[in-house]
């Protein structure tokens, strides 16, 4: 018996031609949040409908807290809470009511909902809008209760399909706040866990987001292109293969500095952040570009006030592994 | 001419009790790439439509590229580019029906127009796709192309880049500083951090009011002025609540695999000793930069 609360192993799915899904492999501590990023089409909401057995794989095995989700189906949904990308919530339902279908729906009685709808409700600071309809919260709101639904069956792995879409940071804060306290504190998802099935009692967590600096705040990321997991690792294990290649210009004029560094082989990529640019460079290659470029943005008739090599991150990488072929 | 291109002064309106936009003023210049920030509700997507003429402000005035945004809406709008949240495009036609459409309505009936401006959105060879197969990231550049289509001075972007990926949004982007270099002036709102840095100025609002419009490095330096820590603590989730109570914080918040603190008063050692006390294993506290997101949580909140 592993300590994985979700493994997947050689996942595929065909839509027609399009091989959606094809040989993932994952492996899902307790307490781990994990994060799947990459581009539109990459296959992370595929991925995730086929965690929650919302679809099923061509081939590929997954197993949730030790439940086989081909064979012990409900057994394995019984322990997931999910939240889709466009998470549906009747408008003219109360909180409290919208809260109450979803519990009833996953078949929990009356002694057990109320007091859990509570709870969690409490947990995520919706307590004093129960009343409230759902049509009349703000988004942020609305997301808090998307959430809640979801974790009102206690449920041990919480899948999140972009959750965080057109929302703003005060409000992403409060929400990772949320999902960090359910990872490092169960008692809240799980307070009197009725799972034996598996021995530790963490929460774990797998989010999709196409926001860099979300999936920054992940234990682990999974880059995902055409179907696969090309690149896995922590957040700074993935963000050290780039380090030292990208540096940061500032100068006169702005253009200038831009067509000359576009122009130099040793240059990945330009990036302008207002008036300074961002340039990714071939590995190895830094000290070298480092010493060049003055002299070519002289030449070409600009004037480079600063230039140094800055932290990469999280959307350096995305960048970088979605053009390597 | 050096007259600005939005003259915003004491623009305020009501909705009833509501105030939404409230006595606020801004200028924007030419070739500007100006960005406009704030919570869910503060009033952004107001301002633009007082700015567009959609509505009448309450109190002050609104002067776009040298007219009454309200009196003389129909000049503004025949020069102004609007692109919404959510895209308008109808998924029933393709890429190039949908942008004739659009062009119609604007009074765009040129071929070689049309053609132009779908080569400049990078959606040339796409154009008999069904927008409903096509990807957030495509049917974004549609949805620019068609804001685009009668050669706007001035563009309105109200979140264009909500939910596309990194990479889409990096070449649009890119788009964006080429329109910009051709003169057309763009204000963009955005809930994205990063994408603000991209802008040459940033407004922040909050209930109504516009706190501050400056540069991104004049923003970080006069709103952020505690220094930034970076705190590598665990469990992180522990580390929060003890530093949140700490007296002289300012500010902590979740960044990544660790905790940003904001502090003009507290140092590395005095958080060290605390956190070591309460138990928790202090892996490494180091100086941070402030980022925009700093400025934004630190007015926001």
């Amino acid at each position: 018996m592993t300590n994985y609360l979700v493994q997947a192993s050689n996942l595929q799915k065909h839509f027609g031609d399009t091989h959606a899904v094809n040989g993932v492999d994952l492996n899902i501590g307790s307490g781990e949040i994990y994060g799947l990023v990459g581009s539109d089409g990459a296959g992370k909401t595929t991925t995730i409908r086929l965690l929650v057995g919302a679809l099923l794989p061509d081939k590929g095995d997954v197993t949730i807290c030790g439940y086989d989700l081909r064979k012990q189906t409900e057994l394995a949904r019984s322990t997931i809470g999910y939240l889709s990308q466009r998470f549906s919530m009747y408008e003219d339902l109360t909180v409290l009511e919208n809260i109450r279908f979803f519990a009833e729906i996953r078949g929990l009685s009356s002694t057990e909902w109320l007091p859990r709808s509570m709870e969690i409700l409490e947990f995520v600071g919706l307590d004093k809008f129960k009343d409230r309809r759902a049509g009349q919260l703000s988004g942020g709101m609305k997301q808090k209760l998307g959430l809640a639904s979801a974790l009102v069956t206690r449920p041990r792995l919480l899948l999140l399909d972009e959750p965080t879409t057109g929302v703003d940071p005060v409000t992403r804060q409060d929400f990772w706040q949320l999902v960090i306290k359910l990872v490092s504190q169960p008692a809240i998802a799980n307070p009197k866990s009725q799972i034996q099935n598996h021995e530790s009692n963490g929460v774990s967590v797998i989010i999709s987001t196409p926001y860099m600096d979300e999936a920054s705040r992940c234990h682990r990321v999974g880059f995902m292109k055409k179907g696969k997991i090309i690149a896995e690792d922590t957040p700074s294990n993935l963000r050290a293969h780039l380090n030292g290649r990208v540096l940061e210009l500032r100068g006169n004029p702005i253009n200038i500095l831009r067509h000359v560094a576009h122009q130099d082989e040793d240059v990945e990529d330009v990036a302008a952040f207002g008036d300074k640019l961002h340039v990714r460079v071939r590995a190895g290659k830094s000290s070298l570009i480092m010493k060049r470029l003055p002299k070519e943005i002289e030449s070409a008739g600009g004037e480079l006030t600063e230039l140094r090599a800055i932290p990469t991150t999280l959307e350096d990488v995305f960048i970088a592994l979605s053009e390597d072929q | 001419m050096s007259l600005p291109v939005i003259y915003v002064e004491n623009l305020t309106r009501r909705f009833g009790d509501f105030v939404a936009v409230d006595h606020i003023n801004f200028e924007v210049n030419a070739g500007e790439v100006v960005g406009y920030l704030g919570p869910n509700g503060s009033g952004k997507t107001t301002t633009i439509r007082m700015l567009l003429g959609l509505l009448e402000p309450s109190e002050g005035e609104a002067t776009v590229l040298g007219f009454d945004a309200f009196r003389q809406s129909e000049e503004v709008r025949k020069r102004v580019g609007y692109m919404s949240q959510k895209f308008a495009i109808y998924d029933d036609l393709t890429t190039l029906e949908n942008l004739t459409f659009y062009g119609g309505v604007y009074g765009v009936n040129d071929k070689a127009r049309i053609q132009h401006t779908l080569e400049l959105v990078g959606l040339k060879g796409h154009e008999n796709t069904l927008t409903r197969d096509m990807s957030t990231g495509w049917r974004q550049r549609l949805s620019l192309g068609i804001a685009l289509v009668h050669e706007p001075k001035l563009l309105f972007l109200d979140e264009p880049t909500s939910g596309v990926d990194p990479t889409a949004r990096r070449a649009f982007w890119d788009l964006i500083y080429e329109l910009a270099e051709g003169g057309v002036t763009i204000l963009v709102t955005t809930h994205y951090m990063d994408e603000a840095e991209y802008c040459e100025r940033v407004g922040v609002m909050r209930d109504g009011k516009l706190l501050a419009m400056d540069t991104p490095t004049n923003l970080k330096k006069s709103i952020i002025t505690g220094d930034v820590w970076e705190v590598y603590a665990h469990p992180l989730e522990q580390g929060l609540e003890i530093l949140s109570a700490m007296p002289g914080v300012e500010r902590v918040g979740l960044a990544g695999d660790h905790l940003r603190v904001i502090s003009s008063k507290v140092g590395k050692t005095a958080m060290k000793g605390l956190l070591s006390r309460e138990g928790l294993s202090v892996e490494k506290i180091e100086r941070g930069e402030p980022t925009l997101e700093d400025v934004f949580l630190a007015l926001a909140r």
